[in-house]
């Protein structure tokens, strides 16, 4: 859960990409680092294998500036994707705000996209939190590709597999290109902030 | 985990840290939450390390070791030292949701520094029940 410190003035959000491993969760985090590189002032965190592979999280504290005279100080992770990685995915979950959940869009990755999902929400109960009621977005990612003809899910396809009991906003985009990847994070910091501010009242 | 904190607790919190850690000459005192939130930071002014990555890391490599703990049929590890060429640092749980790092140079000893901090988790538990 976000932590608001009355006396500072400041509230700290944490926010997950969650999603299949390779999925572009890590490539989401590096876009946004290197494209608000002088808002961030420390290095990108990254704790990965020598394949590059996620294999606890990737953290990136992001400053969002003022709302309402307090400092809302965004920390962005991820989660390791692959299926071993359970037990880091769930620790990661710990005290999350709001969840991005990145799905391959590339067509032999239909059932990958599901599990990963299905593994969502079983991890947040595990926390005591609902898939229905936590901010959540789906981003579907690789919509590049498309181009250089690899077979994609089309939107509907994912909309349908994924989205169809959710109900949650989507996007389409390229985390390699940076195609509405800062729309992404915007949209998910922004629907965290509203129900943070639910709460309170 | 949810949990909430009014200024006077957060303001309590903050005098026992710099009256039981920081003047026996700490460099620095983390208190965090274990989704890795920064509660109350203090330092000597003098280092200048990135908190929030350190808290997310602690926070981490805390519930990895517990989970570990778990495993292997032990209740939980309290306390994580690491002893480094200048600085060490040492992580202590308080209740079942907060940590309590700190760091240190070799002028302390261990001891000590595991008597200043035991006695400030007592009075902070106490706040944080209040
Ligand atoms: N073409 C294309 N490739 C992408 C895109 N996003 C990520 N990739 C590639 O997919 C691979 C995996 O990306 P990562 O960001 O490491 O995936 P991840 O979700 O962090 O994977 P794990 O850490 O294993 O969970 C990398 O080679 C990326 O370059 C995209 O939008 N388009
Ligand atoms: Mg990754």
């Amino acid at each position: 859960m976000s932590f608001i410190n009355f006396k500072k003035k400041e509230v700290q959000v944490k926010i997950v990409y969650y999603g299949p491993g390779r999925g572009g969760k890590t490539t989401n985090l590096e876009y946004i680092y290197s494209n608000f590189k002088d808002r961030i002032k420390t290095e990108m965190v990254a704790i990965k294998t020598q394949g590059d592979r996620t294999l606890f999280f990737d953290f990136l504290p992001f400053d969002m500036g003022k709302i309402k005279g307090y400092d809302v100080k965004v920390q962005l992770y991820t989660v390791p994707g692959q299926v071993k990685y359970n037990a880091t995915r769930e620790l990661v979950l710990r005290g999350v705000d709001g969840i991005v959940f990145v799905a391959d869009s590339i067509e032999v990755r239909k059932e990958q996209n599901l599990h990963s999902l299905k593994n969502l929400q079983e991890n947040l109960a595990i926390h005591k939190k609902s898939i229905f009621k936590i901010p959540l977005l789906l981003q579907y990612n690789k919509r590049d590709l498309a181009e250089q003809d690899i077979p994609l899910l089309s939107v509907e396809t994912l909309e349908k597999s994924l989205n169809s009991k959710l109900k949650v906003p989507s996007f389409e985009a390229s985390a390699v290109v940076g195609t509405n990847v800062i729309q992404t994070l915007k949209k998910i910091m922004s629907m965290t902030i509203i129900s943070i501010a639910n709460q309170l009242k | 985990m949810d949990y909430n904190l009014g200024p006077e607790q957060l303001t309590k919190i903050e005098e026992v840290l710099q009256e039981d850690l920081m003047e026996m000459g700490v460099h620095c005192v983390i208190f965090i939450d274990m989704a890795g939130n920064i509660v109350a930071n203090l330092d000597d002014g003098e280092i200048k390390h990135d908190v929030y990555s350190l808290a997310a890391l602690a926070a981490g490599n805390f519930g990895a070791v517990s989970a570990m703990a778990q495993m292997i049929g032990e209740e939980d590890f309290s306390l994580l030292f690491h002893k480094g060429e200048k600085e060490s640092i040492h992580f202590s749980k308080v209740l079942t949701d907060f940590l309590l790092i700190v760091i240190f140079g070799h002028e302390i000893s261990l001891g000590l520094l595991r008597l200043k901090v035991t006695e400030s988790i007592e009075k902070i538990e106490k706040v944080l029940k209040s």
